[in-house]
């Protein structure tokens, strides 16, 4: 039976090397490698948590580029669309100040025409009135030269008044 | 918790079976020339006071282990005084012949029976010498002992296997201590995953997440003291092979250890549980009181004995598979034998580490039970 019976002598020695193994493993080989093992868990976790943050804060500093660079390219697009407009206000500006200047000066040039055309024909009338004149005083002078022409004259003029 | 309970109840039934069936052929050992299966395995498995190497029993190569006895001061020689004594036949009542091994020298006046010490009885002297008898009450001498504690084989190997997991550990502590919390290298990345296991799939996963780092140290020194001995019995020389995590005394001692740490860690719920089971009507109350008392007991006395049995057993398997060898006295026979232990031998490594996480398991299980906070 004394192979399911306890020993005394073992149960002592069992006792004092367990409690001083217990001992001696807890406070120079437990501690110190429980503690290695903790603060090298907690760093991997804080390298982690590091990672991921930097991560955020990479994909954060990411959006905001893109948002910058999509506001730049909006700005470049609207001030190359604003120069664009500008520049054709100034075309069509340009445009049609020329045309009213040309028009101006073909209306002034029209005008030169029309008030040299006026005057040249005026002095036409004129020349054609003294013409008339000469001519009419040629004629009447020839007409009135004999008594019979100027019976003839005066006869075709009452018919005239006649008819009117 | 119940199946445990229901475990440890059916190992002890087997226990009780496989010491009886060996106990047999050991009874009438001494009549038999033959090789005895059953003395020769007993012999092996239970503590003795000489670490025997090699050779014949008597007489072969073996390292004599210093005897310590308490008996009006302490005594202190060499086991050699018995094993190399005075081999004595005494008849007893029951006409049947025990031997036994009167110490000489200093060991004078007392005698080893079966590993066991005995104070011997002066009957007179005889040619001015003093003559010392054992007397014997059936087939246990009725002799005092003296309170023996001798340096046996299984303390040898208990201080050997703790020194061993001391420089262990020592080593790798160093090597944190050098190194500061770096990836591991050498032993540290051994011995680092099997800690991390017990701290984490242990302690953690039973105890509670707030309490659990005060006991990790213990279930580590448990784990470890049972895994590292398991191993060191399982190798068949010296300093191997006793077989010390299967001795009784051992494995009482680390299942009172938990006895001790689950009583002392008991919270108010816990107790609560025990003598004043909520939700169940009181009569009931008042009869759980005695069964929860019981179960305070059994689980540990489920680890006391799952250890020793296991551990026993795979000894005893491996010696009786080389003892085909002798008792059919044909070496043939090692064509079997052989690669069978050495199966066995091969699942008794597994079943080494098997227990002693299965010792931590379940003591950080009701640890973890002492300490759990009601939650309603």
């Amino acid at each position: 039976m004394d192979l399911i019976l306890p020993d005394f002598g073992l149960l002592v020695w069992t006792g004092l090397v367990f409690s001083l193994l217990l001992f001696l493993l807890a406070k120079f080989a437990w501690k110190p490698i429980l503690n290695a093992v903790n603060t090298r868990e907690q760093k991997i976790t804080e390298a982690l948590e590091l990672a991921e943050k930097t991560k955020t804060e990479m994909q954060a500093l990411k959006a905001e580029n893109d948002q910058i660079l999509k506001t730049a390219r909006a700005e470049r697009d609207q001030i190359l669309k604003e120069a664009k407009e500008a520049a054709n206000s100034m075309i069509e500006d340009a445009k049609s100040k020329a045309k009213d200047e040309a028009g101006k000066i073909v209306e002034s040039a029209r005008q030169n025409i029309n008030s040299e055309k006026a005057a040249a024909m005026a002095e036409i009338k004129n020349h054609v009135a003294n013409l008339s004149l000469e001519i009419a005083e040629k004629v009447v002078r020839q007409e009135l030269s004999s008594d019979d022409k100027q019976k003839a004259l005066a006869t075709q003029l009452a018919g005239e008044i006649k008819m009117n | 918790m119940q199946q445990a309970s229901k475990f440890s109840s059916l190992l002890q039934l087997f226990v009780l079976a496989l010491s009886f069936f060996i106990f047999q052929p050991f009874a009438n050992a001494s009549e038999e020339e033959n090789f005895n299966v059953g003395e020769m395995i007993m012999h092996h498995i239970k503590d003795a006071h000489e670490w025997h190497i090699t050779g014949p029993e008597h007489g072969g190569t073996s390292l004599y282990l210093p005897i310590i006895l308490h008996d009006n001061g302490f005594k202190i020689f060499s086991s050699k005084h018995f094993y190399h004594g005075k081999e004595v036949a005494v008849k007893a009542n029951d006409s049947t012949t025990y031997h036994y091994m009167e110490g000489v020298g200093p060991a004078k006046g007392y005698a080893l029976y079966h590993e066991e010490i005995y104070k011997l009885d002066n009957i007179g002297t005889s040619n001015g010498q003093p003559v010392y008898v054992l007397k014997f009450h059936g087939e246990h001498p009725r002799n005092a002992s003296p309170t023996d504690l001798s340096i046996t084989k299984n303390v040898a190997s208990l201080l050997f296997g703790s020194l061993l997991i001391l420089v262990i550990m020592l080593s790798v502590a160093s090597f944190y201590r050098k190194n500061g919390a770096v990836a591991p290298k050498g032993l540290a990345k051994f011995l680092e995953p099997i800690i991390i296991m017990v701290r984490d799939d242990i302690a953690k996963a039973n105890i509670d997440q707030h309490k659990y780092h005060k006991y990790v140290p213990y279930l580590l020194t448990i784990f470890f003291f049972i895994w590292i001995n398991n191993m060191l019995g399982l190798i068949p020389i010296i300093p191997g092979g006793a077989n010390l995590t299967g001795n009784i005394t051992i494995t009482l001692f680390l299942a009172f250890c938990t006895l001790l740490v689950t009583v002392f860690s008991g919270n108010k719920n816990y107790w609560g549980h025990i003598f004043w089971m909520p939700g169940i009507p009181v009569p009931m109350k008042i009869f759980m009181i005695p069964i929860e008392l019981i179960g305070i007991l059994t689980k540990p006395f489920a680890l006391m004995i799952r250890l020793f049995a296991n551990i026993t057993a795979g000894h005893i398997i491996v010696l009786a598979l080389i003892s085909i060898i002798f008792i059919n006295k044909n070496i043939a026979w090692a064509g079997l034998s052989v690669p069978m232990a050495l199966f066995i031998s091969v699942l008794e490594i597994l079943v080494a580490f098997l227990q002693g996480f299965l010792f931590a398991m379940l003591s950080a299980l009701f640890i973890g039970a002492a300490v759990e906070e009601a939650h309603h």
